[in-house]
């Protein structure tokens, strides 16, 4: 169903998604896009917190080489809740189940999307995932690593695998039937007009990303399932003692776990080209390429994964292919990095928190993303690989870029998602703060990582020349916890006393701003129909405009 | 009171080699964060709102930009690939005359074994100027065995044999770590590889390693004891007979199955028919070797734990030179050519 009848309603202000309905049912049973994408966000936030608090017990068990508070099956047990929960329960979930859950229907002109109770059953099925995982740790927690290698998880481990399994296993389940709406939405129900070329690239990239969770995600269900069949019935799938092969695990594992890399970044570029766009008042540069390139990340990703696998003992040959096809996906990612600074170059930058958040993640997604060259090129990944070195890698892409990508994007959208706007200057510094306080966390971790240091290692007492990275890293962290929880606290006292703002605040061009702010519950009164390409901004006129508003106000205040 | 390290001991002849791609690639790495870094921080001040600059003739998109800046990448890309590919494939190229030495893993301890007997744990003493090659088992989960001096890193899995070879440069004393997350104490299987001169460590071989009062048994005699013990040579003597081959020169052979199939008889084929036999049969013999494998890593109960099958290779491979063995009737093999390769 795609035309969607609009209301004819004469109101002039009609109720918003927030005021239709102030009960608790009304937010537990709605099938509003918007309000499921809230449910999100608080929840995903929470999640976040849980991690957050994970990885601090982490970095301060680290500065010390014996230790500082945890025994080791603890501080095993607390990487992997670390671990678990910021994939699972956060990086995989948070743009696309909070923002693009949000904005997609919204951006195509629906009044929803595609399959609204399927979306709400996502939710729940995601919290009922949390709430098992929450059940792990008060059951006495899990050490596997989020890996779960065999044999040790299957045969091994004495903690709470099968629970563990069974949250992921449901976890999975809440981001397909996520990716199945949005494909549903985005190919029947763009409004008249919309053609896919007039699609903005957030969309593009959360198709892409779709894709990937569709084809990918049952593949981790049906391993994780196994891994539960070999440690209950002790059917040997994974485990050489019961004639199984651990190798083959490994496969199965990457053959998701990869691609979930690209699940958790795809959307953040997404992200990243609308606000490089909306700030530089320029039409994003090469948006074909741009488009095309997350659909090949897409593709050339799930043809990768044996790249984690080097040095497990797979055959020399697949590793050569794994390299080579690593290096291509290099191209598309590289693309997008050259063409988001051409978008800026004669533009009319404004440096706006949602842009220093923007600025933020090429920077660090540059990093992230060359650093990557090490470990797809064989022979340096043989010395790399287990180390720190990975660890800063990977947090460079995911952190660095993800969660750059998510704070950037609520903090655009965040005016269109409460009518109202936080204090920019705060937000300003909540940016710089993140980006100065994740370059001093994962720095380090890249020197210590060359030098040797493995990860997953509790204990380095035999290597004092560790230390000194270790407390540079812990000090970062601290300062990136703070620029983390800035934006938790100025955000909830924008809800209340935050400048109301009007539809469009950041004259930014997409059909989410032609709606109010916040949108009501049907999101547009008429069907909008569109006859604009996509991102029509003028620089010149842009600066124009400005000019005039500086002399207005010379004027005034002059 | 801190001295900064930025850079691990270069201790192996891979390890000068490994350095000046990594460096390379650091090159780059630092050259192209650079350039877009200021590239992008130079437009956003430049183009700021209220500069007074030349926004005209803006292009929306570029076709030869845009291929300009996909080549070059993957040019460079492809460079690496190739230059990284060509060193890897040297690591999985252990020469013929390399010194064996066995390693065991185990939760959570490494366990070395040198073909003399000698037996060391969490620690590896090594010659320099020696290519070394490490032949790696795990009793139970997986394990990583790594030399960071030797930019040398090998997973060690259960169930069958990885391997990975060197030759050290330098004496002195390294790190040895294990990489594969194996659980409680993971952080603590670990220790030292001292590489010593040549001279020095034949020296430390004969004395029988520290800590080691009576000499002990070479791998080949602990082999031939347990060879004895277990009557497996009531079946394999020196002469086919009708219970089982003999084993008398077949190590690094061809060897035709009951199903036609050619299998090399290498370590791991030999692990195998001590483990599960019945996975693959010689032409002309029947199901009726029982199986060695222990019921678990705990309970040995008449199996053979890694270290004596490791044993029993040695002595199989001792068998070789017998002025008895038999001729052998296909031509040997150089090692690492897949089994599977059948000539006809």
């Amino acid at each position: 169903m795609s035309a969607v009848p609009a209301t004819q309603a004469p109101a002039p202000k009609p109720k918003s998604y927030l005021e239709n309905g102030h009960t608790v049912a009304s937010w537990l049973l709605t099938g509003d896009h918007k309000r499921i994408a809230i449910l999100y966000l608080i929840s995903v936030s929470i999640f976040f917190l849980v991690g957050g608090i994970a990885a601090g017990m982490i970095r301060t068990e680290l500065l010390l080489p014996k230790g500082v508070f945890l025994e080791n099956d603890s501080y095993n047990k607390v990487f992997t809740l670390h671990g678990i929960v910021m994939i699972f329960f956060f990086l995989i979930p948070a743009i696309p189940a909070v923002l693009g859950n949000f904005l997609i229907p919204l951006m195509v002109g629906a009044r929803d999307l595609a399959f609204p109770r399927l979306n709400l059953l996502s939710w729940y099925v995601y919290m009922a995932a949390g709430t098992l995982g929450v059940i792990v740790i008060l059951l006495g927690g899990v050490d596997t690593g989020w890996t779960f290698y065999t044999p040790y998880s299957s045969l091994y481990s004495n903690s709470q695998v099968g629970l563990t399994i069974a949250a992921a296993f449901l976890a999975g389940f809440s981001s397909i039937f996520t990716g199945i709406n949005f494909i549903a939405t985005i190919h029947k129900m763009r409004a008249p007009g919309l053609t896919w070329f007039r699609l903005p690239l957030f969309v593009w990239a959360h198709y892409a990303t779709s894709v990937i969770i569709i084809l990918g995600t049952p593949v981790i269900a049906i391993t994780l399932l196994l891994v539960g069949v070999e440690r209950v019935f002790r059917i040997g799938i994974f485990s050489p003692e019961l004639g199984g092969d651990p190798i083959l695990f490994q496969h199965l594992f990457w053959f998701y776990s990869h691609p979930a890399v690209y699940i958790m970044i795809l959307p953040a570029m997404g992200v990243i080209s609308e606000l490089i766009s909306a700030f530089s008042r320029r039409p994003v540069f090469g948006y074909h390429f741009v488009a095309f390139s997350s659909l090949a990340i897409a593709g050339l990703g799930f043809l990768v994964w044996g790249h984690h696998m080097f040095v497990s003992g797979q055959s020399m040959y697949q590793g050569v292919v794994f390299s080579l096809i690593s290096f291509l996906v290099a191209v598309p990612s590289a693309i997008k990095v050259f063409n988001w600074t051409a978008t800026i170059y004669k533009g009319t930058v404004k440096l706006d928190t949602p842009m220093i958040y923007a600025l933020g993640f090429i920077g660090l997604f540059l990093i992230g993303g060359l650093t990557g060259l090490y470990l797809s090129s064989m022979a340096t990944d043989i010395h790399l690989h287990d180390t720190y070195f990975v660890v800063a890698h990977f947090h460079y892409v995911m952190v660095g870029g993800t969660i750059m990508g998510y704070l950037g994007g609520i903090h655009f959208w965040w005016p269109k998602m409460f009518g109202r706007m936080y204090p920019d200057n705060w937000g300003k510094l909540s940016a710089v703060i993140v980006f100065i306080g994740f370059n001093l966390t994962f720095m380090p971790q890249f020197v210590v990582g060359y030098l040797g240091m493995p990860r997953r290692y509790h204990y380095y007492y035999l290597q004092p020349e560790f230390q000194p990275y270790h407390i540079m890293s812990t000090l970062g962290s601290s300062v990136l916890g703070v620029g983390y929880f800035m934006p938790v606290l100025y955000l909830l006292w924008s809800l209340k006393y935050g400048k109301k703002v009007g539809d469009n605040p950041w004259g930014a061009s997409g059909l989410e701003w032609e709606t109010s702010s916040p949108p009501p519950t049907t999101n547009f009164l008429e069907m909008p129909i569109v006859t604009k390409e996509v991102y029509t901004y003028d620089a010149e006129k842009a600066e124009e405009e400005f000019e005039h508003r500086q002399e207005l106000i010379e004027e005034v205040t002059g | 009171m801190w001295r900064l390290k930025f850079a691990p001991d270069q201790a192996s002849t891979f390890a000068e080699q490994y350095d000046w791609l990594f460096w390379a690639t650091t090159a780059l790495t630092i050259f192209f964060t650079i350039v877009v870094g200021l590239l992008v921080i130079f437009f956003a001040l430049r183009f700021r709102e209220g500069k007074k600059v030349d926004r005209s003739n803006a292009h929306d998109h570029h076709l030869m930009l845009e291929l300009t800046w996909s080549i070059i990448p993957l040019i460079m890309g492809l460079g690496i690939f190739g230059w990284a590919s060509y060193l890897f494939v040297e690591t999985r190229q252990p020469p013929k005359n390399a010194l064996d030495i066995y390693v065991i893993g185990k939760q959570w301890m490494w366990h070395a074994q040198h073909s003399n007997g000698v037996r060391e744990n969490n620690m590896l003493h090594l010659p320099s100027g020696t290519p070394v090659r490490l032949t790696m088992i795990s009793q139970d989960v997986i394990h990583s065995f790594f030399i960071p001096a030797f930019r040398m890193k090998q997973d060690v899995i259960p169930g069958r044999y990885t391997q990975m070879w060197f030759t050290p440069t330098k004496p002195g004393v390294y790190n040895l770590f294990c990489t594969e997350y194996c659980g409680t104490q993971h952080s603590e299987m670990g220790g030292y590889v001292v590489v010593m001169e040549p001279s020095e460590y034949q020296e430390w071989l004969a004395n029988g390693g520290e800590n080691v009062p009576v000499k002990p048994m070479t791998m080949v005699q602990k082999g031939e004891k347990i060879f004895k013990d277990k009557a497996c040579f009531k079946c394999h003597g020196d002469q086919d007979i009708h219970e089982g081959p003999s084993l008398v020169g077949i190590y690094n052979q061809r060897r035709v199955m009951k199903d036609n199939s050619v299998r090399l008889a290498d370590d791991e084929y030999l692990r195998q028919a001590m483990y599960d036999p019945y996975a693959h049969i010689l032409k002309g013999y029947e199901n009726t070797m029982p199986s060695y494998k222990p019921k678990s890593t705990d309970d040995l109960e008449g199996g053979l734990s890694e270290e004596d099958v490791l044993n029993v290779i040695e002595y199989i491979k001792s068998l070789r030179s017998s002025p008895t063995a038999p001729a052998p009737a296909i031509p040997p093999l150089a090692t690492g050519v897949p089994p599977t390769e059948v000539p006809n």
